[in-house]
């Protein structure tokens, strides 16, 4: 692959209108510059996701972003927003613990692929099989960048990673199918390439109740591009213009990555379920009728 | 202020240290708590599950320990007062996010009705080997504030204790019990809500762009919290951190930093340190014990007294931190500590750490699984009066 691409090569569409380019208002400006490599798409990202946010017609002050560790973990620190950065793996259960807390809130995980996927696996699943009021961005660089480029749960089989200096030979988990498995109600993915349509899913997502989940698909230039000869971010954003295939409803069994592969991306799933807290509050009501007070008190959630 | 009158159950009940503690948690304004099953401390969660829907409060059982203490971190952050519950496994497992509540200086309550252990070790039965853990446990430099509760009465009331401690000093604070305690039954007497005493959390009254979540003016200040969801944009983070909670990852900043994760605890020790003392003073001898070797201590204590010992009791409601100022005090005027507890020495150290040479320490150590026989406890009491 060339290490540089003329921007026509990309074929990347005329950004809309609607499409606003950052303000400060969303982003902490006296933090930047940011810790992140030139043409990872972690950046690109967080634009979607303020963009999705701004689509929203969220009131900020109601949206908290919840981040792990790792590259991909530093999301949180970034966004003008009640933002916390936590333990790895631990977004989600400590989203969920803000969720509940206060369920005037919209909280959002953005966080990485091993944090999510490995160390913080279990949290996923449960999250979505309990349908918690969560929207959770998993950021997919296929392996884990901030320490090194080591193999995580989603690196393809051959790939290589600096543990797997002789190519991964461990399955890499197909993450759609997983939050679908286990109970999303609204589950896409897109790459960094997509970016009008990467802000429309997490716009989506934002103001859809219970479980959603966004895998979204980034270059990692230093790391694993690196590694694998992939040349530049902006080489694989090259390579996402020419391999992704949209297939919106896709059925998640088959949108599995492997190395090279085609990548199958949109919007896969979005059905109605009640959340964790609809069902709480009709079940808690059947059972003890008046005497049940509801979280807050009388008035209260 | 006062308890708010929905979470006190007013009244003479015969309940066990966890039912105990589970009302005393609701009486301190506990409306949030996530854990994991686990014996001996499970009976805490389900009376919680049965009563928070009658108080206006949040149960969840969540999949695991390390996800209970995230989720009570991120919870304590929406302004709630919120607890988890484990014993010695979960306990370990909670060690990653205790730390994350401490860096955060998030208040917090975690109970941990004690087994024996390593590992697996005795689910069903007592221990009080997690003394250590619960002030080195999570990594990294911190001071922490423990509390042994010796009833069910002390459960109650000492949990309220635990909460307010914790909002006094954003800190989270371990209540540490054992089985014995836990699954002790006898009267306990909740008194009405206006005789109950609550801390309620300081919130930050000023200009929204000027709240600085890390400021304190000297070394043992508390910053005021706000609530996520009221417009500060607030960041909070596990890395080491400026006034404003934004990542500062030098030597300098480790420094502010730490130095007031240890400094507000350790120079206002005095302020937190509760003991109860019993014929201390002109004693020779000083037994130090918590939890429900305090008990099992008093049969031993009043038989070394009949033989003309001059013995005293001095009981650790905290253990941590730690009332070094009065065991070198003490150090200076009588002649041997005897120290029984549930473990092969380890408030033992610490106690001949502080005599520094100038009592004898004798360790009554028990592996634990059951409780001393106090006859082995008045033989080191006998031994350190020759």
């Amino acid at each position: 692959m060339s290490s540089t691409v003329k921007r026509d090569e990309l074929n990347i569409p005329q950004l809309e209108d609607d499409f606003q380019p950052l303000t400060g208002k969303f982003l902490r400006e006296e933090r930047l510059p940011h810790i992140w490599c030139s043409t990872c798409g972690i950046g690109i990202v967080i634009t979607a996701f303020i963009s999705g946010l701004q689509k929203s017609e969220l009131d900020p002050e109601k949206v908290c972003a919840v981040s792990g560790i790792g590259c991909s973990g530093r999301a949180a620190g970034y966004l003008r927003l009640d933002s916390f950065h936590t333990t790895h793996g631990r977004a989600i259960p400590f989203a969920t613990g803000l969720a509940l807390g206060n369920p005037e809130l919209k909280v959002v995980v953005i966080s990485g692929d091993g944090d999510i996927a490995a160390i913080g696996g279990n949290h996923l699943i449960h999250a979505a099989r309990r349908n918690m009021d969560l929207t959770v961005i998993c950021i997919n660089n296929f392996n884990y960048a901030m320490t090194g480029g080591q193999a995580g749960p989603t690196t393809p089989i051959e790939a290589i990673a600096s543990t797997t200096p002789f190519g991964c030979f461990e399955s890499p988990f197909n993450l759609p199918f997983l939050a679908e498995s286990c109970g999303a109600v609204y589950v896409a993915r897109w790459t960094t390439l997509h970016v009008r349509r990467l802000a429309d899913s997490i716009s989506e997502a934002l103001t859809k109740s219970g479980f959603s989940f966004i895998e979204a698909i980034s270059p990692c230039p230093t790391s694993y591009a690196r590694r694998n000869k992939l040349g530049t971010g902006l080489d694989e954003m090259k390579f996402y213009g020419k391999n992704s295939i949209i297939n919106n409803g896709a059925d998640t069994r088959t949108v599995d990555i492997s190395f090279g592969s085609k990548i199958t991306v949109g919007k896969f799933v979005d059905i109605e379920r009640p959340s964790f807290t609809e069902n709480r509050n009709h079940l808690l009501k059947k059972r003890l009728g008046d005497r049940y007070i509801p979280f807050g008190g009388p008035n209260g959630h | 202020m006062k308890a708010d009158p929905i979470g006190v159950a007013t009244g003479d009940h015969y309940i066990d240290g966890d039912i105990a503690c589970a009302e005393g948690a609701i009486a301190a304004g506990c409306r949030f708590l996530a854990g994991y099953p686990i014996t001996p401390s499970t009976e805490v969660a389900e009376h919680i599950a049965a009563r928070f829907p009658l108080v206006g409060g949040m149960f969840i059982q969540m999949e695991d320990e390390l996800a209970s203490m995230a989720a009570v971190v991120g919870s304590t952050w929406t302004g709630n007062k919120s607890m988890t519950v484990t014993s010695g496994p979960g306990f370990s497992l909670m060690m990653e996010n205790l730390g994350l509540a401490i860096m955060m200086e998030v208040p917090c309550v975690l109970v941990n009705v004690q087994r024996g252990g390593p590992s697996t070790g005795l689910p069903t039965l007592p221990g009080q080997a997690d003394i250590m853990q619960a002030r080195w446990g999570s990594h990294g430099d911190y001071e922490i504030i423990a509390l042994a509760p010796n009833s069910p009465q002390e459960c109650f009331d000492l949990t309220i204790t635990a909460f307010n401690l914790s909002e006094t000093w954003r800190v989270p604070v371990l209540f540490m019990m054992d089985e014995c305690i836990g699954h002790m039954s006898e009267k306990v007497v909740i008194p009405e809500a206006d005789q109950v005493d609550i801390v309620e959390r300081k919130f930050f009254k000023g200009e929204k762009e000027k709240y600085r979540p890390y400021q304190f003016d000297d070394p043992t200040s508390i910053a005021p919290l706000i609530k996520a969801g009221d417009g500060y944009f607030i960041h909070a983070t596990g890395l080491t951190h400026d006034e404003r909670g934004y990542p500062l990852i030098n030597k300098d900043a480790q420094d502010r930093n730490v130095k007031h994760l240890v400094n507000k605890i350790k120079l206002n020790a005095e302020k937190i340190i509760i003991s109860i003392e019993d014929q201390v003073e002109g004693a020779d001898i000083v037994i130090v014990a918590y939890g429900i070797t305090s008990r099992v201590a008093v049969p031993a204590l009043e038989e070394a007294r009949k033989r003309g010992i001059k013995t005293g009791l001095l009981r650790l409601v905290t253990i941590w931190p730690f009332p070094e100022k009065r065991i070198r005090q003490l150090a200076e005027k009588i002649h041997t500590f005897v120290v029984p507890e549930l473990n092969l020495g380890q408030i033992s150290l610490e106690v001949e750490r502080c005599a520094a040479g100038k009592a004898a320490t004798i360790p009554v150590t028990h592996a634990g699984g059951g409780v001393h026989d106090p006859e082995i406890i008045l033989e080191a009491i006998m031994e350190g009066a020759t």
